[in-house]
């Protein structure tokens, strides 16, 4: 186990490398200058100049990646155009908004996944299992940023029952301690706020949500259904146990392995999704820091806001990867 | 020679008892079987022949405005309502379907072409070949796809042509890696090793025998790609990314519905459903080749 984890981790550093070159050439695969794109036409030849001398295209590629490199491992990711401050600062509240509603998605896709596949599997045939895999059929070609819409119009904008959009109330707004704001708002003790930030996470995750509950459902169902033919189940029951704790004691304990590994990826999969959730519900994370960055052309922000949730996904990766090998000792890696 | 004539016969019994059971009407009447695929096959048909008709069942062109008619409800005259231009919601969805087949269908044509080319030359030449281009496979994967496509398009231009393209690359890898386990396990087939022996060349055992035989994987894994590649493409187009205006492209169609949801929720419905219908058809298709041709893949 050591030396898979070992070797797991070491093949993380050409991917991580590789991965630096990709976003390092993207700036420089603008056709035409640069520099003169980002700046517009209008702009003087000294702007461009100096613009292009800032970025370091006037060097060599191999000393411009060396030094983006060198840049990269002291934590030094460019400079925004827009703001002028540095992307390694701004970049954690954006962060820290993505996070928390892409771990919020995740809780509800695994809560409801998991249950609606356990019991589609445990209730195999009946009404509730095709209602189940229909949806979950359907989950799985639903375009999100449709489904945001639709949540919109119906419970924000019809029912009145929740915001539309943000991540908080700006007549009431939050005091940053860790820009999580379930967990700053606790440490506050400020219940009030503390609903209100439940209140603007609502739509978002569940729409972000959808897509992984539609494959953990769908995955936990057929895991599922494998295990509860085997021997030992056929034991358990004739036992005398109680089909609960058969189906979520006995079963459930090896039936669960694959879906980690689908929610694994699904949670990598979520950062990508997040993108189109937070530009509906206008969530200030990560993607929207991205998504407006392209609108001004501020490459540095783009490059390193897309090396940035690249890193998290390969990290994601390679944890469920360990945890996989950890959990299942039936896998021997040599 | 009395003994090749001898051999000779049972071969072509074989062939004729092949011809009559092949694979592929095999393959055929388990699809038929399959109800949700059918059922699929059908919501595909039906916007396939919505895309050829469409002058034809469309009421009005893409580009007609009535001022006067704006963010009209869907009725006899506007099936689906109208937009904030007076255009017939209805006209736009119809001929909408023909951008998103169209990068859907040609987005996939170019990672299949791409992929199995860079697969089939990692899978045979091995080595540090296929160590170059496994690794380069590996770091496409690393980024979340969406992530991808955005970022080639940021730097190519937001455009539908730019789009098609950076859809096309970044599924790449999953043909690639496709089709490189299909063509180590046929390169240790007896009839790979006899091709070499009777001196076959490299390209001619590459075209003609592991790439016909590597085909089913292929188009089930198209197909399916076919249905994550249209809603890509929607994303894009949502973002602003991809097909610019006044294309009737479904995610562009949602976008600047955005603004009317109080209004005119209609204008967000009808594009949304066709896009998820159209997903919804080629996933259930290809989940039923999957299991018709494929059964391994199931898994």
């Amino acid at each position: 186990m050591f030396t898979y984890a070992l070797r797991r981790i070491l093949t993380v550093i050409p991917v991580l490398l590789g991965m630096s070159l990709i976003v390092f050439f993207m700036i420089r695969a603008i056709p035409g200058n640069p520099a003169q794109v980002i700046l517009g036409q209008k702009a003087t030849k000294e702007a461009v100049e100096a613009l292009t001398h800032k970025l370091g295209l006037d060097q060599p590629w191999y000393i411009q990646y060396l030094k983006y490199l060198k840049g990269l491992l002291t934590g030094d990711l460019g400079e925004s155009i827009r703001t002028g401050a540095a992307v390694s600062q701004e970049i954690w509240p954006y962060l820290a908004a993505t996070l928390e509603l892409s771990l919020a998605a995740m809780f509800i896709a695994v809560i409801i996944g998991v249950n609606a596949g356990i019991i589609s599997a445990w209730f195999q045939n009946s009404w509730f299992d095709y209602v189940a895999m229909v949806l979950a059929l359907i989950g799985v070609s639903m375009p999100i940023f449709w489904l945001g819409l639709m949540e919109q119009w119906i419970f924000a904008i019809n029912l009145d029952l929740l915001p539309t959009s943000g991540r908080e109330d700006v007549r009431n707004p939050i005091e940053p301690i860790t820009h999580l704001y379930l967990i700053d708002t606790l440490i506050q003790g400020n219940t009030d706020q503390f609903i209100q930030v439940l209140q603007h996470l609502v739509l978002p995750s569940v729409a972000l949500a959808t897509i992984p509950m539609a494959i953990i459902a769908r995955m936990t169902r057929s895991s599922m259904l494998e295990v509860m033919k085997s021997d030992y189940i056929r034991t358990a029951r004739a036992k005398g146990l109680s089909m609960f704790w058969v189906v979520y004691k006995h079963s459930l304990k090896n039936a669960i392995i694959p879906v980690l590994t689908v929610i694994g990826l699904q949670m990598g999969l979520l950062l990508g999704g997040a993108i189109l959730t937070e530009t509906i519900f206008s969530w200030p994370g990560i993607g929207r820091y991205i998504y407006e960055a392209i609108g001004y052309r501020d490459y540095p922000v783009i490059q390193s806001g897309i090396l940035i949730v690249a890193t998290i996904f390969i990290f994601i990766n390679l944890v469920v990867d360990l945890l996989y090998a950890a959990i299942d000792p039936r896998i021997k890696y040599n | 020679m009395a003994e090749l004539a001898r051999n000779e016969a049972p071969i072509e019994t074989i062939q004729e008892n092949e011809k009559a059971i092949s694979p592929w009407r095999e393959g055929w009447r388990r699809f038929k079987k399959n109800k949700m695929a059918m059922v699929g096959m059908g919501i595909v048909l039906f916007f396939i022949l919505l895309a050829v008709f469409a002058p034809l069942i469309a009421p009005y062109g893409i580009n007609d405005q009535n001022l006067s008619l704006r963010l009209q409800a869907p009725s006899k005259e506007h099936l689906f309502g109208t937009d904030d231009f007076g255009r017939d919601i209805f006209s736009r969805v119809v001929y909408g379907a023909r951008i998103s087949l169209w990068v859907g269908f040609f987005s996939v044509l170019g990672s299949v072409i791409v992929g199995s080319l860079l697969g089939i030359i990692a899978g045979y030449y091995g080595r540090w070949v296929d160590g170059i281009i496994s690794r380069l496979f590996d770091i496409m994967l690393a980024f979340p796809s969406i992530l991808l496509a955005i970022g080639i398009v940021a730097v190519l231009g937001p455009s539908l042509k730019n789009a098609l393209i950076a859809i096309a690359i970044i599924n790449i890898p999953n043909f690639g890696r496709l089709i490189r386990s299909r063509v180590l396990s046929i390169k240790q087939e007896e009839y790979i090793t006899a091709a070499k022996a009777i001196g076959m060349s490299d390209a001619r055992i590459l075209f003609h025998h592991i790439l016909p035989n590597s085909m089913t994987p292929i188009i089930v894994q198209g197909t399916l790609a076919i249905a994550t590649a249209i809603i890509e493409a929607a994303a894009l187009g949502f973002l602003g990314l991809g097909a610019q205006p006044p294309n009737p492209e479904w995610g562009k169609m949602l976008a600047d519905s955005k603004a009317y949801l109080t209004q005119a929720p209609w204008t967000m419905i009808f594009p949304g459903l066709a896009i998820m219908l159209t997903v919804l058809g080629f996933n259930l298709m290809g989940d039923g080749l999957r299991d018709a041709l494929d059964p391994r893949m199931k898994n």
